[in-house]
């Protein structure tokens, strides 16, 4: 029997340094492919929104793309399909930035950073440009507020998160984009895009030195940030459970169960994972997708997760089922949950869960694309170089009490937020 | 490129007893004495390996009254054997730190695990008892089949662009069974049994009707002499003759409407351009590739330059070429206009870049731009080997060899602008197209309700 567990050395030789700018760097050398992929990221993600002004953290990373130092948005996305490199942005409740793929060829690398380090530095935010993205971003928002999957998620986090920046839609809401100027934009990356807040991760067919220029030139002349770090609020935790039954015509309704769940850096966080592993996020073998699909078949699709952030991300179970079977794919998945939090996963399932993610942990970094996210992920939430090797060692360690005692103390199916959109009118 | 370490699991390799390092190998083909195809694609950068087996049946091969069956025994597949009962396919793969699924397309079914490379010969051995022992309970079937029936509610039935999809499809064929949807009618859905599947099953699934694409850090001759022992006893069968139902000739522009809850309309043409069959010869294809790139490659390609960005017509267009099919090829233009804008406002749009082709051709600079995205396209799809299996199964499922992918790159690269202008010229006419437009109806029932008996709050 093959074990990936406690290696005596790094898996990942991460390399790891602080640039000029205060940036902190996070680099793995590997020359398998002539390519690069390279990534800044800032706390800058929808979580530093306000409420009248949701959206804005968004809209300053999406026009990151649209022209800089005299570049139009056109010249950005013919320099970069020029060169064949791929830029792409990076965006979620917590971190914002961009990143590129490129040839680690010279010419072609050259000009992928410097299109990059241009665009996150001082990007022009032309007005034209913001107005039209606003027109089209309303037209997206107001399709996907016709669909059941986003209506259900919108309301899920509403409940969940109440007065908490992460309540609030990543992409605003109709209103609030409207409301958004071209002085919001340059004031939330003069803020949030500061140097000394940037992190680097960059994986691929580069020397030691050259990564470190590379790094030096992305994070030169950012923003200068004054005071604090941006933060965000603590997630208050639930006093009571929720639940809302919104009509909807779809022919099937959407389903969300949960709550506030676990932050990066939580003690919990290994337990947590390995018992939501068994409880519906190990795919056809866990309990939710038992019960939900293989014993009864009312989905396609039924799982649950914990999504950790900065602070307290969702854990939840989601989905979908004819509309008159609703009621009972309810009761199948809250009893489901309560009896995997009051009694825990067996020893069977434990010992499976274990095997699925330990030994299935060189899947989890065969590639540069994943690596990279790692990579991305360790330095953002400045998490230990060892987080890969002591993830695994933590996972062969964890018991079946652990994950009771965690399940029992962080999900409480009595205080779930509940939401069932495609219920019929009354 | 000379280095070749294993840089990422420095430790992993070690306990794994990495082989000698090599540089990228050539890809390995054989044929079992059942006829069963085997390619290898060794590639050594983890010690991970992804197992693919194609059948070459897909909803194509569904006759009347029976569409969704090729998917349908695609879950089925996972439903157990005498010696794997149901669930126990995945349950092992899982063990074994796997992942697994499966894929259904109109022309081919792919089943696939990616593990770590020392349990290739599980996986080598649960595929090959499913495809010799498939149970087919009744019972599970029946379980089964209501799953598909919800996939088919989440994907396409709630989703009114899948409907203008299947729609579009169904309206630009007549006879070509690509007018059917993969998933299948409801009706036919509703209406199908397990004995159907079965007959499927025992028509299509076998050893002469498959090929194996392993791809990962295996050597080809292990995999090889390990799939010899798992399917090498599986007898082969004759094979169903396949009907061409050629599609009749087109005799002028279809068009047909959609009208679902939606905020915004929504425009999908079609025009009917041949697909890809000789790699060497096919000039056509490949201009027709350069010309979907010229007009949707990346951001600056002409549609979102000029309908989203300049004329701002649209909210987003784009432009697909699908010529790696066994059936008929389809060249795809699509707009969702700007809030306030008509979707026959987007469609003059779309039609007015179509005609500026036709009358003033493309620049070498834009193909230049293309051509430089495809050569590194090219290497970053080496880095995933999930990616480089499923490449080779595309093209082969439609009998194309997978060893014309570089001939395929290097023919795109010759492609002229004079040759991009005259594909256009030829196939976006008229008699070859069919459009699907989605006419955006009121949402009904978007008001809270209250819970229905039966719905018990959690407060």
């Amino acid at each position: 029997m093959l074990m990936a567990a406690a290696p005596a050395r790094a898996i990942l030789p991460i390399q790891h340094w602080q640039a000029a700018s205060g940036a902190r760097v996070y680099f793995v050398e590997n020359h398998d492919l002539p390519m690069l992929d390279v990534s800044v990221e800032f706390p800058a993600g929808a979580g530093y929104d306000h409420p009248a002004k949701s959206g804005v953290a968004s809209m300053t990373q999406r026009l990151l793309k649209s022209g800089a130092e005299g570049m139009s948005e056109d010249d950005v996305s013919r320099g970069m399909a020029d060169i064949g490199a791929q830029l792409a942005g990076r965006f979620d409740a917590d971190r914002a930035g961009l990143s590129v793929r490129t040839l680690s060829s010279d010419a072609e690398r050259r000009r992928a950073i410097d299109i990059l380090a241009r665009s996150l530095r001082a990007p022009s935010y032309p007005g034209e440009v913001l107005e039209r993205e606003k027109v089209r971003l309303v037209g997206f928002l107001k399709e996907a507020d016709t669909k059941p999957d986003t209506i259900v998620s919108r309301t899920f986090y509403r409940l969940a998160y109440r007065d908490h920046p992460y309540a609030l839609r990543s992409t605003g809401e109709v209103k609030s984009v409207e409301s958004i100027t071209r002085e919001d934009l340059i004031g939330f990356h003069r803020r949030h895009y500061a140097g000394r807040y940037a992190v680097v991760a960059l994986i691929g067919d580069v020397a030691r030195a050259e990564a470190e220029a590379i790094a030096e030139e992305l994070t030169r002349g950012l923003p200068e940030a004054g005071g604090q770090e941006p933060a965000l609020p603590p997630v208050a935790r639930l006093a009571q459970g929720a639940s809302r039954m919104v009509a909807h015509h779809a022919a099937q309704a959407h389903i969300m169960i949960g709550a506030p769940g676990v932050a990066r850096a939580d003690p919990d966080y290994i337990a947590l994972y390995v018992g939501n592993h068994v409880l519906g996020g190990g795919g056809f073998v866990s309990r939710i997708t038992e019960e939900v699909r293989q014993k009864r078949g009312l989905a396609y699709s039924a799982s649950s997760y914990f999504y950790p952030l900065q602070r307290e991300g969702p854990f939840a179970i989601s989905m979908q089922t004819r509309r008159d079977q609703a009621a009972q794919a309810l009761e199948v998945a809250q009893a489901t949950l309560a009896e995997f939090v009051k009694s825990g996963p067996t020893a069977d399932e434990l010992e499976a869960a274990k095997r699925n993610i330990v030994d299935g942990f060189p899947l989890r970094i065969d590639s540069n694309r994943k690596i990279h996210e790692y990579l991305a992920l360790i330095g953002y939430y400045r998490l230990p170089l060892s987080y890969l090797e002591d993830f695994v060692k933590r996972v062969e360690e964890v018991t079946a009490a652990d994950i009771r005692d965690a399940f029992r103390r962080r999900v409480d199916p009595g205080r779930m937020v509940t939401v069932v959109v495609g219920v019929d009118e009354k | 490129m000379t280095s070749c370490k294993h840089l990422v699991l420095a430790a992993l390799a070690l306990a794994l007893s990495a082989g000698p390092c090599h540089a990228a190998t050539d890809t390995a083909e054989n044929k079992l004495s059942n006829g069963m195809r085997v390619i290898v694609k060794p590639d050594r950068r983890a010690p991970v390996v992804v197992v693919m087996l194609l059948y070459q049946v897909g909803s194509v091969d569904e006759v009347n009254g029976m569409t969704g069956v090729a998917h349908v025994l695609e879950h089925m597949m996972f439903k157990g054997t005498a010696a794997t009962p149901a669930g126990e396919y995945s349950r092992a793969i899982a063990g074994a730190g796997g992942r697994d699924n499966a894929f259904t397309s109109n022309d081919y079914t792919g089943y696939f695990a990616v593990l770590q490379k020392s349990r290739l010969e599980l996986a080598l051995r649960l595929e090959a008892d499913r495809m010799a022992n498939l149970t087919l309970s009744g019972e599970e079937f029946a379980k089964e089949v209501k799953v598909v029936m919800e996939e088919r509610r989440l994907r396409t039935d709630d989703q009114p662009r899948s409907l203008v999809y299947e729609q579009l499809m169904a309206t630009a064929l007549t006879a070509h069974p690509y007018r059917n949807p993969i998933i299948g009618w409801m009706s036919d859905l509703e209406n199908l049994r397990v004995e159907d599947a079965r007959d499927f099953y025992q028509r299509w699934y076998t050893p002469n009707n498959a090929t194996l694409v392993v791809v990962g850090d295996v050597a080809p001759d292990e995999v090889l002499a390990l799939a010899g022992k798992y399917f090498g006893a599986i007898p082969s069968r004759g094979l169903p003759e396949r009907k061409p139902q050629d599609e009749p000739t087109q005799l002028g522009a279809k068009r047909v409407t959609v009208k679902a809850p939606a905020e915004l309309p929504y425009v999908l043409m079609a025009f009917r351009v041949p697909a890809l069959r000789d790699p060497e010869r096919d000039r056509e294809s490949y201009a027709l590739e350069m010309l979907a790139a010229v007009l949707d490659g990346n951001e600056s390609a002409r549609l979102n330059r000029t309908l989203v960005r300049e004329e701002r017509i649209a909210s987003s267009a784009d432009a697909s070429y699908d010529g790696i099919a066994r059936g008929p090829g389809f060249f795809y233009l699509s707009a969702t206009p700007t809030p306030g804008k008509s979707a026959a406002e987007a469609e003059q749009g779309l039609r007015r870049e179509m005609a500026r082709i036709i009358d003033e051709g493309v620049t070498a600079e834009e193909l230049d731009r293309i051509k430089a995205q495809a050569i590194a396209a090219h290497v970053y799809q080496r880095d995933s080997m999930f990616f480089q299996a499923r490449q080779i199964a595309s093209v082969e499922s439609t009998g194309i060899s997978h060893r014309t992918l570089d001939l395929q790159l290097q023919k795109l690269r010759e492609v002229t602008p004079e040759q991009v202008r005259e594909v256009a010229r030829k196939y976006f006419r008229d008699d070859f197209l069919t459009v699907a437009t989605l006419d955006p109806q009121p949402l009904e029932g978007k008001r809270p309700a209250a819970s229905p008996a039966g719905l018990r709050h959690a407060q």
